[in-house]
C-alpha cells in the first residue's frame, strides 16, 4: 500500500510548490545592483551642456535616479506621473536621458514639462550599461550614502509610488 | 444575440457536462442499465452544444463584433479573415474552448466508436469525460468568459499577437490540443478501469488505439509548433527548452512510454498498475501544462495572457483531477496483481527499460521546467534554466533508449537468449562500426559520431528487421506475400522507429554543423557564407493588410549559378506597434539556408544574419514519420475488425 501512496506524495509536494509560485512574479528580477554603491559617472547635463553633472552632487541626499528617453512610448506615459510626484517635493528626482538625440530631448522637456532636477545626458548608453539598464524606463533609489537600494523596472504608476517609493524613501531620510 | 446564444450553449453544454459526470458513473455502480445508457447522449449532445458555442464565437470573429471583449482583444477589422477565425483560439478564453471543444470531440468519438466495449465500461469511460468537461467548462463560465461583452464597444480591436499571424499558427494549437485532450481517453479509461477492478488485456486493447491516436496527434502538434518557431521567430532556433514547449514535450515523453507499457499489458497481462500509472501521469502533464501556460507562474515566450486568479482555479482543478485519481490509485492498485512472469532476458525487460528511461527523461525535463519555480518559492533566489541543462541531462538519457530501440524489436517476449540476439545483429552492429570510422574520417566531434552512429545503428535495425521477417517463412508464400500479409501496428512500428532515426541524424547534423553568420549589409554588398554568395540586390518598402514591411532581395548562387531568391522581410504591424522579422528560407533536402533582416543601423545599413543548417528537414521528416507510423498502429487490422464484425451483427 505505501509505496503506491508514493506517486500522490510527490504531487502534493509539487502542488505546494505551484501554489506558492502562483503568488510569485517570475517577470521581478532583483538587480545585481541592489546594495551595491551606484556607479559614478561624470557628464554634460542636457539642457545646459558646459555644466558637468555627476552622482557625488547628490551625497547626503535620498534621491531617484530615472532612466528615460524622447524615443521611448512608456515614458510618455509614466511623465505626468513623475511630473506630479516632483511637485510634492518628497524626493529629489534626476534623470538619466538614454541613447538619445540631445534637441530631442530637450524639446521632450520643452513640451511636456520637467520633473528633474537636471539630467545627466547619456548619448551612447554607456552609463546605461554601468548601471544594467535593459529596458527605458527604469527607475532607482539611491540613499544617503550613495548606494542603490531598489531599481524598478518599467514605467512609474501612483501605485508604485504609494506603495514601493513612498515608504522606502520615509525610512531611508530617517536613517 | 450570437454571442448571448453561445453563451447559453456553453451553460447548456455544462448542465449536460454535470448529468454525464454523475448519473452514468452511479449507474454502473448500482448496475442501472438506464442511467448507464445516458453517457452516449449525453456525451453527443454536449458536443453539440459546445461546438454551437465555438461556432458562435467563430462568427462574432468574422463580423467584427467589437463589443465582445475577446473580439476587441484578440482581433480586428483589417485582420485577414482566415486570421480572425484563428483568433477564436489566439487568446486565452478561445483556446480554453477549443479545449472543451476537442473534449467533446473525443467524447463523442468515444460514445460512437465503442461498440465492442461493455456498457459499464462506457458509462465509467464517458463519465471520467463529463467530469473533467465539467471541470473545464466552470473554468470558462466562471473565470474566463469568451463572450463577455464591453459596455462601451471600440471602434477597432487591439489585433491579433502579430507572432499568431502565421499558417502555422492557424494549425498548431488545434493539434495540439487534440493530443494533449486525446489522452484524457486513455486517462478516462484507467480511471474506469480502477473503479471496476479490472485491470486486463481487454482493458489495454480498447486504450491503445485511442493513445496511438492522441499521441500522434501530438506529436504532429509538437512538429508544427517546432516548424512555426523555427521560421516565425525570425533566428533559425527550432527547440528552445522554453516552459511552454517543455510542457507540450513531457506528455509526449509519458505518452510513448505509455504506449509501449500498453502493449506489454495487452500481449502479456504484465505492468498493469504501471500502466494505469502512466496513463494517470500523461494526462496530469498535460493539465499541468495548461496550469503552467495559462497561469503565468513562469516566464515563457508563450505567456500571452495571465491571471493568477485564473491559474488559482486551474490549480484547485489540478488538485482534484490528479490528486483524486492517485489516491484511487494507491487504493485500488494493491489489489491489481503482477500478470505474466518474465525472465531477466526479455521483450518485457527492454521494454521496462525503455519505459523508465522516459519517464526519468520527463522527469528531468519537469525539474528544469520547475526549478526556477522551486528555488523562487524557497526564497532561494530567481534563476532560469536553460538549454544548457537540458541538453546536458537529457541526451545521455535518450542515447540507451536508440540503442535499446534498435536491438528491442529483434528480443521474444517472456524470455529470450543472449546468444541468437547477437548473432541476428551482428551484421547490424558491424555496418555501424563501418559508418562510425567513415564518420571520424571526416574529423567528427564525439557528440555527431555517438548522434549518427546511433541513429544508424536505429534505421540499420529496423530494416534489418523488416528483411528477416520477409525472409522467413515457407517457399510456397513469396516476399511480394509476405510483404502484405503483415499487420499495419507491425509497419507502425517500423516507420515510428525509423523517424527516431532519421530525426536524430537531423538534430545531430543541425548541431554539429550549423553556421551562423551577421553581416551589415547594404543594397548592392554580397556575402559569402558557408560556400554560397548572397547578393543584397533590393530593398523595397510593402504595404500588408495590417503590416508594413521592408523587404529584402537575396540573390543566392553557389559560385556557378544563381539558385534562388530569397525575400526576407522586417515587418511593423501597426495596430500593436510591433516589429516581426520574416526569415527567408530555402529549403532542401540536404540543408537548409536562412536569411533574416536584423535591424536597420544607420541609414540604408542592415544588419543581416545568415543561416546555413545542414538536414534540418530530417527532423520534420522524422517527426511526420512517427506520426504516419502512429497512424498505422492505430487502424491495424485486430482493432477494425471487431467493429465491423460488430456492425455486421
Amino acid at each position: 500500500m505505501k509505496r503506491f501512496l508514493l506517486p500522490l506524495g510527490l504531487f502534493v509536494a509539487l502542488l505546494g510548490f505551484l501554489a506558492v509560485g502562483l503568488q510569485r512574479d517570475p517577470r521581478e528580477i532583483p538587480s545585481p545592483f541592489i546594495g551595491k554603491t551606484a556607479p559614478p559617472f561624470k557628464v554634460a547635463e542636457l539642457m545646459d551642456p558646459q555644466r558637468l553633472v555627476a552622482p557625488a552632487d547628490m551625497q547626503n541626499k535620498v534621491w531617484l535616479l530615472n532612466v528615460w528617453a524622447s524615443w521611448c512610448s512608456s515614458c510618455r506615459q509614466e511623465h505626468p506621473v513623475l511630473m506630479e510626484f516632483a511637485q510634492q517635493n518628497v524626493v529629489p528626482i534626476v534623470g538619466l536621458d538614454y541613447k538619445d538625440v540631445r534637441a530631442d530631448g530637450i524639446n521632450w522637456l520643452q513640451q511636456y514639462g520637467n520633473p528633474y532636477q537636471y539630467s545627466a545626458f547619456d548619448a551612447d548608453g554607456r552609463i546605461g550599461i554601468d548601471y544594467g539598464v535593459y529596458g527605458v524606463p527604469e527607475t532607482f533609489v539611491i540613499d544617503k550614502h550613495g548606494v542603490i537600494r531598489l531599481k524598478h523596472v518599467g514605467p512609474i504608476t501612483p501605485e508604485v509610488i504609494a506603495q514601493k517609493l513612498i515608504p522606502l524613501i520615509k525610512e531611508l531620510n530617517r536613517a | 444575440m450570437i454571442a448571448e446564444l453561445a453563451h447559453y450553449c456553453l451553460i447548456l453544454a455544462l448542465c449536460l457536462a454535470l448529468i454525464q459526470g454523475t448519473l452514468p458513473l452511479l449507474g454502473a455502480a448500482r448496475l442501472q442499465a438506464r442511467w448507464m445508457a445516458l453517457a452516449r447522449p449525453l456525451a453527443c449532445g454536449q458536443f453539440l452544444f459546445v461546438s454551437l458555442a465555438f461556432a458562435g464565437l467563430i462568427v462574432c470573429l468574422v463580423n467584427n463584433d467589437f463589443s465582445l471583449l475577446y473580439v476587441a482583444s484578440n482581433s480586428n477589422s483589417r485582420l485577414p479573415v482566415y486570421y480572425r477565425i484563428a483568433a477564436s483560439w489566439g487568446g486565452h478564453e478561445g483556446s480554453l474552448l477549443l479545449w472543451t471543444e476537442m473534449l467533446g470531440l473525443w467524447s463523442c468519438a468515444v460514445a460512437l466508436l465503442s461498440w465492442q466495449l461493455p456498457e459499464r465500461t462506457v458509462a465509467r469511460v464517458l463519465g471520467v469525460m463529463g467530469l473533467i468537461s465539467v471541470g473545464f467548462l466552470c473554468f470558462m463560465l466562471f473565470t474566463s468568459n469568451p463572450f463577455e461583452r464591453l459596455l462601451s464597444p471600440p471602434l477597432d480591436g487591439r489585433d491579433l499577437n502579430p507572432l499568431l499571424q502565421d499558417i502555422g499558427m492557424i494549425i498548431h494549437p488545434p493539434l495540439l490540443y487534440m493530443g494533449y485532450v486525446g489522452f484524457s481517453v486513455a486517462f478516462a479509461f484507467a480511471i474506469a478501469a480502477l473503479i471496476g477492478g479490472q485491470l486486463d488485456a481487454a482493458w489495454a486493447r480498447w486504450s491503445r488505439p485511442w493513445t496511438l491516436v492522441a499521441w500522434l496527434f501530438l506529436t504532429l502538434g509538437i512538429l508544427v509548433g517546432s516548424f512555426w518557431a523555427y521560421y516565425e521567430l525570425g533566428w533559425g532556433g527550432w527547440w528552445f527548452w522554453d516552459a511552454v514547449e517543455n510542457a507540450s514535450f513531457m506528455p509526449w515523453l509519458v505518452g510513448t512510454a505509455l504506449l509501449h507499457s500498453l502493449a506489454v499489458t495487452e500481449k502479456r497481462g504484465s505492468f498493469k498498475n504501471w500502466t494505469v500509472l502512466l496513463a494517470i501521469i500523461c494526462f496530469s502533464l498535460s493539465l499541468l501544462g495548461t496550469f503552467l501556460v495559462r497561469s503565468g507562474v513562469l516566464t515563457s515566450v508563450h505567456a500571452f495572457a495571465t491571471d493568477p486568479r485564473r491559474g488559482l482555479y486551474i490549480l484547485l482543478f489540478l488538485a482534484v483531477v490528479v490528486g483524486g485519481s492517485l489516491t484511487l490509485y494507491a487504493w485500488r492498485a494493491p489489489s491489481v496483481g503482477l500478470g505474466g512472469r518474465f525472465a531477466l532476458w526479455s521483450r518485457e525487460t527492454t521494454l521496462l527499460l525503455n519505459n523508465v528511461l522516459l519517464l526519468s527523461a520527463a522527469a528531468t525535463v519537469l525539474l528544469g521546467t520547475l526549478y526556477p519555480l522551486f528555488l523562487d518559492a524557497l526564497n532561494l533566489g530567481k534563476i532560469s534554466v536553460g538549454p544548457p541543462y537540458f541538453e546536458a541531462v537529457f541526451v545521455p538519457l535518450m542515447l540507451p533508449v536508440l540503442w535499446l530501440m534498435g536491438a528491442g524489436p529483434y528480443v521474444r517476449w517472456k524470455s529470450a537468449e543472449l546468444a541468437p540476439l547477437l548473432r541476428r545483429l551482428r551484421w547490424v552492429a558491424l555496418l555501424c562500426v563501418a559508418l562510425l570510422v567513415g564518420i571520424a574520417c571526416y574529423a567528427a566531434t564525439p557528440m555527431v559520431m555517438l548522434g549518427l552512429g546511433s541513429a544508424g545503428w536505429v534505421l540499420a535495425s529496423t530494416a534489418s528487421h523488416l528483411r528477416e521477417r520477409l525472409g522467413h517463412g515457407t517457399a510456397d508464400s513469396g516476399w511480394l506475400r509476405r510483404l502484405r500479409k503483415q499487420p499495419r501496428s507491425y509497419w507502425g512500428m517500423l516507420l515510428a522507429h525509423a523517424g527516431i532515426g532519421v530525426f536524430v541524424i537531423g538534430v545531430t547534423m543541425v548541431k554539429g554543423y550549423e553556421h551562423s553568420e551577421d553581416r551589415a549589409m547594404q543594397v548592392g554588398e554580397s556575402a559569402t557564407v558557408a560556400g554560397y554568395t548572397f547578393r543584397f540586390t533590393a530593398l523595397r518598402d510593402i504595404q500588408g493588410p495590417n503590416y508594413t514591411a521592408a523587404q529584402g532581395t537575396f540573390e543566392v548562387s553557389d559560385g556557378t549559378r544563381v539558385l534562388t531568391l530569397l525575400r526576407p522581410e522586417k515587418r511593423l504591424y501597426t495596430v500593436q506597434n510591433m516589429p516581426m522579422t520574416e526569415a527567408a528560407i530555402d529549403r532542401g533536402a540536404l540543408r537548409d539556408l536562412y536569411v533574416s533582416l536584423g535591424e536597420l543601423t544607420e541609414q540604408g545599413v542592415w544588419v543581416v544574419r545568415f543561416q546555413h543548417k545542414p538536414m534540418v528537414s530530417w527532423i520534420w521528416a522524422g517527426c511526420l514519420l512517427m506520426a504516419a507510423g502512429g497512424a498505422l498502429a492505430a487502424t491495424d487490422r485486430r482493432y477494425r475488425l471487431k467493429r465491423s464484425r460488430l456492425a455486421s451483427a
